[in-house]
């Protein structure tokens, strides 16, 4: 078995390859750890690693495998972002406030995994609480983009995009509140789900902004992100805003695929408004040519308008920061996480722990939040924006009415460099100006690869409607079928 | 009252926190259990680790749909529980979950009996409620456990709490104490509440402000917070309401603040102005769906009600034939009404079994302190000697020694009044007998009888039941005694 191989190997062949004991679990978790050994105190995509625990795991695996009841992932290797809670993990959520934090208990994603025995391979970074299109904000530091280490590797889910892009893992999971799987999906070059809102149990995963946030699969393929959802989603009864839903197989339409145009009398939808102003002339080019794929395959294409979509990012900033500023009330040095050395009274050691604890990024959030919420300004910030995303969410209802899924670009541009951005944070949030209007509308999101400019991926997003997730991944298995962009590794890290 | 006649008035409304007695917490499956050691009923999500979330405790919304049906109150069929945002060592998650704009239990209203005072005769008055909502409780601070540091016991943090609030209909100290009285009867009449006031299961603020009488614009209010006894609310109000007549007397301005009673001194004081008051920045919770309640649900919750206090007391007259009074007292309490209801199914006669129960066991329980529940005397007993008396066994007075030997443990009523020797002489040779011998020895009140001193007779009366120690039947006396003298 080479390396290349077993990097390279999508899920389904690597548990094809565990159960036919081609390779061992912990075999295959030595091979992902001596490359996180090699590359990641370049790339700097994970910040906590247990190798003892990490194999443990692969061990138990592998027992599991021999007895005879393994699953779909049994064994193999994944990257938890460190916004889930792991019991006996260090869970920072890219915050000095939480640098020693260690989680008394196991996130719904972290358990899922578990229950299947997939193995950890360590909590990777990210923006601090979520709050960032880079990985810039976090207080562990930057993360390099695997195709040019001079450029950032999106955001927030930034480690995790890395270590799937480096092959430092076989998939990951991030979340997404603004575009925080998607983006990075598009600046790394390859495939990221945003499921519908209240999929996957947000039970551990440290919130950001509630009605927003939602975990899912970043992976090489959509096939290797189905199987990650059918491990994923599901009803739990400690997210209230879980849905009870039956169960589903996502990878199951995915052998349909094929044929000359197994897509026909599929009607994607093209927002006129993603391909306004504001997009690169690269990356609308590189789109093009992907939806001209699509018609190859049979799809019908058909022009649609989001007219409120332009309101996505001031909505979203309404929002997003109103929500943080209360979730993250609870980081004020009293029970856990940074509390500043000396103090005089309550109200010092609550402010010197969080001017301390807290980065630029999540104070100027809470700020805004703060502001939004308060009194006399409630109604001109927090319901309008709650009536305008309303409208936003109506204005998907109405396009699904005529396609049954939309494409377009995921980010305006290509990976930029660090830095760049750092210090300009609107046009840092121009970044999720495609991606932020389905979490407003709690809709499903994809973004896979489509090419590149310049040596760097492109992503072509695509949306679908409600629980339409096992649709998406087809429509994105069956362009994989005929493209081989998702399947390019960087250079100089093999 | 002493204002009243200088012209003002005092306007009075309550909000009350009362803690809803389910097993486990609102958003929690931690328990509820009062006393434990600190932090030991604190989960996860009491201490609001990191990624947590709230989960609605189904037994908390019943509580509050038993609540709003005792009040005859709209139910919401959609409520909304919101953040309530401000930074406090006992709050953990730096906001409480409460409910806003939209609460569970819309209007409602409420009789009370505001009982006679000095100067004024006993009333019944309508206070009208306008909301009652689900929150959750914070935990507590604790000073001087660990030296030079304060604690955290986040135990209660998470309690249900359903804070009940009313329009500012009270007029008085005594209306606040009688409506104050009469909620913490109906919690733990509908058993939503255990009513511990000592461990702080029913906590009342108060809001006072006064006015001109004749005025209908409300002055400025103060409140005074978490007052747990009603003693300690009458005086609260008293002096709160004598000092806002002196300030604005003197010329002063009531300024808006909350204050807290101290009951050495016997004084409010405040605690922080208005201005100092928190921004809380509400919002709706985006963890927790809005709460919805189905009329099938309300039809439930009804069907597992108890018979509510005022139906109770109804029926008590139509059945038993009690005074409007006795019915009230009666069912003042779900403790008094269910002993009554139960020594009246063990077969004794309604009117003499409320005039015991409200009596003789009603004195003895308040002399020794003690609730009906925890009565030495079981209502099958009470029953038992109340048919002793019906059937002639044992006389009033005789019936109460048998109470005593009851209330003291002595066994059973039978065996009391057998080994007592309280049986009553009901052998009407035998009485006729004894009054044959006091005829003959009190000749001279027989010729006063005669002579038409009417008193005469009752003391031939006495002297027979003297001769008979207490034990004839004092009506067969008349009786026989009557027909001798005629």
């Amino acid at each position: 078995m080479t390396n290349s191989s077993l990097i390279n190997a999508s899920l389904a062949q690597l548990s094809q390859m565990l159960a036919s004991k081609q390779v061992s679990s912990v075999e295959l978790t030595h091979t992902f750890l001596t490359r996180i050994q090699q590359h990641n105190p370049v790339i700097n995509a994970y910040i906590a690693l247990d190798t003892d625990k990490t194999l443990a795991q692969a061990h138990a695996a592998d027992a599991r495998i021999a007895a005879g009841n393994a699953e779909a992932l049994t064994g193999i290797p994944f990257a938890q972002k460190d916004i889930f809670c792991a019991k006996g993990w260090k869970t920072t959520c890219g915050s000095k406030m939480l640098e020693n934090f260690v989680a008394p208990y196991d996130a719904h994603v972290i358990s899922q995994f578990d229950a299947v025995g997939a193995v950890n391979l360590g909590k990777t970074n990210m923006d601090e609480f979520a709050m960032g299109s880079s990985n810039e904000t976090s207080y562990f530091g930057g993360v390099k983009n695997p195709w040019d280490f001079d450029r950032v590797p999106g955001g927030s889910s930034g480690g995790s995009a890395a270590a799937v892009a480096a092959r430092l893992c076989a998939a990951a999971t991030g979340t997404d509140t603004g575009g925080s799987i998607r983006q990075p999906a598009s600046l790394c070059g390859f495939t990221g789900l945003k499921p519908t809102y209240g999929l996957v149990s947000r039970y551990g995963m440290i919130a950001f902004a509630s009605s927003l946030d939602q975990a899912g699969p970043m992976a090489k393929s959509a096939e290797d992100c189905a199987l990650m959802m059918n491990v994923m989603a599901g009803f739990d009864e400690r997210d209230s805003t879980s849905l009870n839903r039956p169960k589903e197989d996502y990878a199951r339409g995915l052998s349909t695929m094929t044929g000359a145009q197994p897509l026909k009398g599929l009607r994607i939808g093209l927002p006129k408004e993603y391909f306004a102003e504001g997009l690169g002339a690269d990356v609308a080019k590189v789109v093009q040519d992907a939806i001209a794929e699509y018609r190859k395959l049979g799809a019908e294409i058909i022009d649609i308008s989001l007219p409120n979509s332009q309101l996505s990012i001031p909505v979203y900033y309404v929002l997003a920061p109103a929500e943080a500023s209360s979730n993250l009330s609870r980081y004020d040095g009293v029970r856990y996480g940074h509390r500043t050395a000396e103090y005089d009274d309550l109200l010092d050691m609550y402010m010197k722990s969080r001017a301390e604890g807290f980065g630029a990024e999540v104070k100027r959030r809470i700020l805004i939040g703060t502001y939004v919420l308060s009194a006399g300004y409630y109604d001109a910030y927090y319901l309008k924006a709650q009536q305008i995303r309303r409208l936003i969410a109506q204005d998907f209802t109405e396009a699904f009415k005529q396609c049954d899924v939309i494409m377009g670009p995921t980010a305006p541009s290509t990976a930029f460099k660090a830095g760049e951005k750092a210090d300009d944070p609107v046009a840092m949030y121009l970044q999720d100006v495609y991606t932020i209007a389905t979490n407003l509308a709690g809709l499903p999101g994809m973004s896979i690869p489509a090419g590149f400019s310049n040596g760097l991926p492109v992503g072509l997003q695509i949306i679908g409607n409600y629980f339409d997730e096992a649709r998406m991944l087809d429509v994105a298995h069956a362009y994989q079928q005929v493209t081989d962009w998702h399947q390019a590794m960087p250079k100089g890290i093999e | 009252m002493e204002w009243a006649k200088n012209g003002w008035e005092v306007v009075i409304g309550l909000e009350t926190h009362t803690q809803l007695k389910t097993n486990t917490k609102i958003f929690s499956g931690a328990s509820t259990t009062y006393g434990a050691e600190p932090n030991t009923q604190a989960c996860e999500v009491s201490i609001a680790l990191p990624g947590v979330l709230p989960v609605l405790n189904k037994e908390a919304v019943e509580c509050a749909i038993r609540f709003g049906l005792a009040i005859d109150a709209e139910i919401a069929p959609r409520s909304v529980f919101a953040r309530k945002n401000y930074f406090y060592p006992d709050l953990p998650k730096g906001y409480q979950i409460s409910q806003y704009e939209l609460p569970v239990v819309g209007k409602g209203k409420l009789t009370i009996q505001v009982p006679a005072g000095k100067h004024s005769e006993a009333y019944e008055k309508t206070i009208h409620i306008t909301r009652a909502h689900l929150e959750e409780d914070a935990g507590k601070s604790v000073h001087g456990a660990v030296e030079g540091m304060s604690g955290i016991d986040l135990n209660r943090a998470g309690t249900p709490l359903l804070e009940i609030v009313t329009e500012p209909d009270m007029r008085s100290a005594a209306e606040a104490v009688a409506y104050a009285k009469k909620l913490h009867e109906l919690v733990q009449w509908i058993d939503i509440c255990d009513g511990n006031m000592q461990e702080g299961s029913f906590r009342c603020d108060v809001n006072v402000s006064v006015r001109p009488k004749g005025s209908d614009k409300l002055g400025t209010r103060r409140e005074i917070k978490n007052l747990n006894s009603f003693k300690f609310m009458q005086q609260a109000i008293e002096y709160e309401t004598q000092w806002q007549i002196d300030t604005l007397e003197d010329g002063g301005k009531i300024q808006q603040a909350t204050v807290l009673f101290n009951p050495d001194t016997g004084e409010t004081r405040a605690m922080r102005s208005k201005e100092e008051a928190n921004d809380y920045r509400y919002f709706p919770d985006p963890d927790l769906l809005p709460l919805a309640v189905s009329e099938a649900d309300k039809t439930r919750v009804k069907a597992l009600m108890p018979e509510l206090p005022e139906a109770m007391k109804a029926r008590f007259e139509a059945q038993h034939g009690l005074s409007s009074y006795d019915a009230e007292t009666l069912t003042a309490s779900r403790g008094t009404a269910d002993y009554f209801t139960a020594v009246v199914q063990a077969g004794a006669e309604a009117k003499p079994a409320a005039n015991w129960v409200m009596g003789a066991l009603s004195a003895k329980l308040n002399a020794e302190e003690k609730t009906i529940a925890d009565s030495p005397v079981s209502a099958t007993q009470l029953a038992q000697l109340l048919k002793r008396i019906q059937d002639n066994t044992v006389s009033n007075n005789a019936a109460k020694q048998v109470f005593e030997a009851l209330w003291a443990g002595e066994g059973e009523v039978d065996a009391i009044i057998e080994s007592k020797g309280l049986k009553q002489e009901s052998d009407s040779g035998a009485i006729e007998a004894i009054i044959d011998q006091v005829l003959a020895a009190n000749a001279a009140m027989v010729e006063e009888f005669k002579a038409g001193k009417e008193k005469a007779f009752n003391a031939l009366v006495g002297q027979a039941m003297k001769a008979s120690k207490g034990k004839a039947n004092p009506a067969q006396v008349n009786e026989i005694l009557k027909k001798k003298l005629s």
